[in-house]
């Protein structure tokens, strides 16, 4: 198998037994980048110098004979959502194209302490405000395992880079499904955190009570070697959970047995792919044989989820995104006269249309006289919604589920947005109640992955992670690259 | 007054915390422009704020010292409008759980205590500041912004309607300064902004029960614009009821050259600002311990030390008024008070000689170069009759001048009282020798002589005779 084809810590382990140098790898994923990104289109920016700086000094210091971290070296796709510094960061808008970072997101320090590589910034839904990776203002990503489909989103370019073998691993945020929904559409593990699990310092804030950065990769140990790196507490960022994050490296033991795993019946509804869900149950009957207990469960508010999110997403954006206003960075639109005219118009020209709905849609909600019928209201039924996850993970363990309804989308074939927005109906409620999800390949459709989404209490990804790579050893479908129909692999 | 005017203000406190509300910025005044930030308080893409403590334990501090309830639970809210010196599009504030709620200040109006009520206080983000290239922003070509002051901590401190004439706003103003001085949560200082307020006046026909239409009147940058704004709205409200109008509820901006106030937006254009809870800070809870603790630090308050002037120290009620309105006057008053037991003499020279002396060259008590123990020192010369009271003028010049003590200057230019008997009468005599007139004058009944003649004799000496044994040696002789 190609390197570029091999998770992390396979490549961590060629680096340390000196079979490979971080230089070699890397120039391996730029020469890679150069050969399939014309038609996947995964990056907004490269950063090969840099990237190539950096791995040269872990080559320096494997040659000392020190000890390095289990990513140092390897080379990682960061959504262009996540500020490094000196380094654009444009949230795949034009309201940001001109945009260098003059500071490093806080999970970046944490990677650079670990001597990551960075090896380019990837494409995403402008603002993650979409589940396509259509909306960016740049360029529309393919997904590796159908061109003619989308990678979904938001974090589409972070999960083609890795389906593609562009990068080994990469990061992304969530704040609707927009890590779990990519990865199950192109065979590969994303997780989200518990909310509070990781910095969202130097995260550009999309809804900040839901938004959570974590990691998308080729299997499950990576996941964990990634969530190592980027979690815990953040003096920065006053929703982060004060307390040492774990080892996460602990939860890799293929051990099930016992585990209650709930199964809930509103995630196998109306608008459930057929196929989809035979690959769901399918696996869901495979981790039963693999000794965990399967349990009926029922999370009766499910229903309400889409549209409450489209109330409080959209409310906190609006507030989020008033900061571009073309005064301190970013586009400014020309030739205005004066202030009101260079708001409205750096505004109107620098978004795109759907940031401009979900601005219109959050202003609507709080505005006097309709604050109490929507907001509120929202914020009433996000805690029935909490409420039930709290009930039934009194029962069991973890959740098992499907990701996404659907499998990969062909391009532009969902131009109405009510249709876009129900893809995110079993990733939503997660981000509500702030917990752990993951999303993992079990299985394929038509040649395109099908994703397994599994539900954890608030702070036990370990729990999410054992079952997930329990699974994953057994089932094996990690180890089926894309094939990137056509492109030379 | 045909009409009764209801006033109630909104005073915002610029807090002098070491860095500012939500980032490890200087908070201080000035710096060069752009220096004092950070991610956070320019509102870059990605950046969090992070609540500083301290400010959340001087609006305790405040909210106790103005007798208020502490909420246990708080919470922070975003208020949303777009203008360049507010760089993240929303101010953080409280709306819908202010930290402090029904307390109250106690005035002095018209030798009577008049109660205040303080509807709430809560703790809010100032911004950043506009410079224009030409005197405002509609003639000028452009304009650059400054963040330093962008997210320097205040507290908005909301008065009850409980006010009803433009006096009583600043002396209510002027008590929230002493209160706030003394407590030491902010310098309190209007040129530089760090104590500014707004004020919602409407007037009634005395028979009437609802109140009238308001205006809130901004921009009342001094205790004096306070006073003038509300008096010139007062009258412009009395118009256009008198000419058969109505009052519009609508803001509007107090102009100090001209003496006016202009409308800036009437209700309909008021913005909608969208409060909702600040997603990015968790609520936070004062627990009744804290608020304990914070209320074992409050110093003795303006009330207090008022009392302890006219009680023990037996002030007037209005020298001690004068004493304690300042914090650093009252400070100075207890100093000189441990080196002297004259608590009048003090009172009357730090309110006379000492505040003309500031008034005219334009200071204030904490630049005051003469140590208080050395104005003790002196007025105890006087006491002991050693220094006349006209002699202490030239002490007092040569104090200010050399910064020597009292005793040194009366001895290097030989200012001590003459109140020799023996000496005096000689003068004495010689001056009802020199001036038969006068002397004459006085036997005949015309009192005014003796005060002459009393002259004459501190011009013989110098001005160093005791005047009160010459006045009596003069009625003896000429008796």
């Amino acid at each position: 198998m190609a390197l570029y084809n091999l998770p992390a810590h396979e490549l961590g382990n060629k680096l340390r037994k000196k079979e490979v140098s971080s230089v070699e790898l890397t120039r391996g994923f730029l020469n890679r980048i150069a050969e399939v990104e014309p038609e996947i289109g995964a990056f907004v920016t490269l950063c090969g110098e840099t990237a190539l700086e950096s791995a040269a000094l872990v080559d320096a210091k494997i040659g000392r004979g020190e000890p390095i971290a289990p990513l140092a070296g390897i080379a990682g796709a960061i959504k262009d959502i996540l500020c490094i510094k000196g380094v654009k960061t444009t949230c795949s808008s034009h309201i940001l194209d001109n945009f260098i970072a003059p500071y490093d997101a806080t999970v970046i320090a944490k990677l650079k302490q670990n001597d990551a590589v960075f090896i380019g910034k990837a494409n995403m839904d402008e603002f993650a405000m979409g589940s396509t990776t259509e909306t960016s203002y740049f360029k529309k990503t393919k997904n590796p395992w159908a061109l003619d489909c989308t990678p979904g989103g938001s974090s589409g370019g972070s999960a083609a880079s890795v389906a593609a073998g562009e990068a080994a691993w990469s990061l992304g945020s969530d704040t609707g499904g927009s890590i779990r929904q990519p990865a199950s559409f192109t065979g590969t593990v994303g997780l989200k955190p518990t909310y509070g699990r990781v910095s969202r310092y130097g995260c550009v804030a999309f809804a900040s009570s839901l938004d959570q950065v974590g990691p998308i990769t080729r299997d499950v140990t990576d996941c964990a070697l990634v969530l190592n790196a980027i979690s815990g507490h953040c003096e920065h960022d006053s929703t982060s959970y004060n307390l040492a994050a774990p080892d996460f490296t602990k939860a890799l033991t293929p051990d099930i047995k016992g585990m209650k795993i709930g199964v809930p019946k509103e995630y196998f509804g109306a608008g459930l792919d057929k196929m989809v869900e035979e690959k769901v149950r399918g696996a869901i009957k495979h981790l039963s044989g693999l000794g965990a207990e399967i349990v009926d469960v029922s999370l009766p508010h499910t229903e309400y989820a889409v549209a409450t999110y489209y109330i409080i997403a959209p409310a906190e954006a609006s507030a989020n995104l008033a900061r571009f206003d073309g005064v301190k960075y970013g586009y400014r639109a020309p030739g205005c006269r004066n202030l009101i005219e260079m708001t409205v118009k750096t505004r109107t020209q620098g978004f795109g249309n759907e940031v401009k709905r979900r601005i219109m849609l959050g202003t609507y909600v709080l505005s006097s006289g309709y604050y109490d019928a929507y907001y509120n209201k929202a914020m009433k039924v996000r805690t029935l919604i909490i409420e039930d996850f709290k009930k039934v993970f009194g029962k069991v363990d973890i959740l098992a589920c499907p990701t996404a309804p659907t499998t990969a989308l062909p391009l532009g074939s969902m131009l109405d947005p009510l249709s876009i927005y129900m893809l995110d109906v079993y990733t939503i409620p997660v981000n509500m109640a702030g917990l752990p999800g993951i999303s993992l390949p079990c299985g394929f459709s038509g040649g395109k992955p099908v994703g397994l989404q599994l539900i954890g209490r608030a702070l036990d990804e370990m729990s999410v992670l054992r079952a997930a790579y329990t699974y994953e050893q057994s089932a094996g479908f990690h180890k089926t690259a894309a094939p990137l129909g056509g492109v030379s692999a | 007054m045909k009409y009764e005017t209801i006033i109630g203000l909104e005073t915002h406190v610029e807090l002098k915390t070491a860095t500012k509300c939500f980032c490890s910025c200087p908070a201080e005044f000035g710096g060069e422009p752009n220096t004092h930030t950070c991610p956070t308080c320019t509102g870059m893409p990605g950046a969090l704020p992070v609540l500083n403590k301290k400010v959340v334990e001087f609006a305790i501090k405040t909210g106790l010292a103005l007798n208020c309830e502490i909420q246990r639970y708080n919470r922070f809210d975003r208020k949303n409008y777009f203008y360049p010196d507010l760089p993240k599009g929303y101010q953080i504030s409280q709306l819908f759980l202010p930290i402090c709620r029904g307390g109250y200040v106690d005035i002095e109006t018209d030798g009577a205590t008049k109660r205040i009520g303080i509807t709430r206080i809560h703790i809010e983000e100032d911004a950043g500041k506009l410079i224009h290239s030409g005197a405002s922003i509609s003639d000028s070509d452009f304009s650059v912004v400054d963040y330093n002051r962008s997210s320097v901590p205040l507290i908005e401190i909301v008065s009850e309607p409980d006010l009803r004439s433009p006096q009583e706003a600043r002396i209510f103003m002027e008590k929230l300064r002493s209160i706030l001085e003394y407590i030491g949560v902010s310098d309190c200082k209007m040129q530089e902004g760090s104590l500014r307020c707004d004020a919602n006046v409407s007037i009634r026909p005395p028979e009437q029960k609802e109140f009238g239409v308001r205006s809130e009147i901004k921009n009342l940058n001094s205790f004096r614009s306070v006073q003038r704004g509300i008096e010139y709205e007062q009258i412009r409200q009395a118009a256009v009821l008198d000419e058969g109008g109505k009052v519009i509820q609508e803001t509007r901006t107090w102009d100090e050259e001209k003496g006016v106030t202009h409308s800036m937006r009437s209700k309909e254009e008021a913005h909608d600002y969208r409060y909702f809870p600040d997603p990015d800070l968790v609520p936070f809870v004062a627990e009744p311990e804290w608020v304990a603790k914070i209320a074992e630090t409050l110093p003795e308050l303006p009330d207090a030390r008022k009392e302890r002037l006219t009680g023990r120290l037996g002030l007037s009620a209005y020298d001690a008024s004068g004493v304690i309105a300042r914090l650093a006057t009252a400070d100075y008053f207890d100093e000189a008070m441990k080196h002297t037991g004259d608590a009048k003499a003090v009172a009357n020279w730090i309110l006379g000689d000492i505040s003309a002396w500031l008034n005219s060259n334009n200071l204030e008590m904490r630049d005051f170069p003469v140590a208080a123990g050395n104005i003790s020192a002196m007025i105890n010369l006087i006491n002991k009759g050693v220094l006349s009271s006209k002699l202490a003028k030239t002490v007092f010049e040569e104090m200010l001048k050399s910064g020597k003590a009292p005793a040194e200057i009366v001895r290097e230019k030989g200012l001590e009282q003459i109140s020799d008997a023996g000496a005096l009468a000689l003068a004495v005599e010689k001056i009802i020798k020199d001036n038969p007139k006068s002397a004459e004058d006085y036997k005949a009944g015309k009192d005014r002589a003796l005060g002459f003649l009393v002259g004459q004799v501190m011009k013989e000496t110098r001005g160093r005779a005791n005047p009160e044994m010459i006045n009596k040696l003069l009625r003896e002789k000429l008796s």
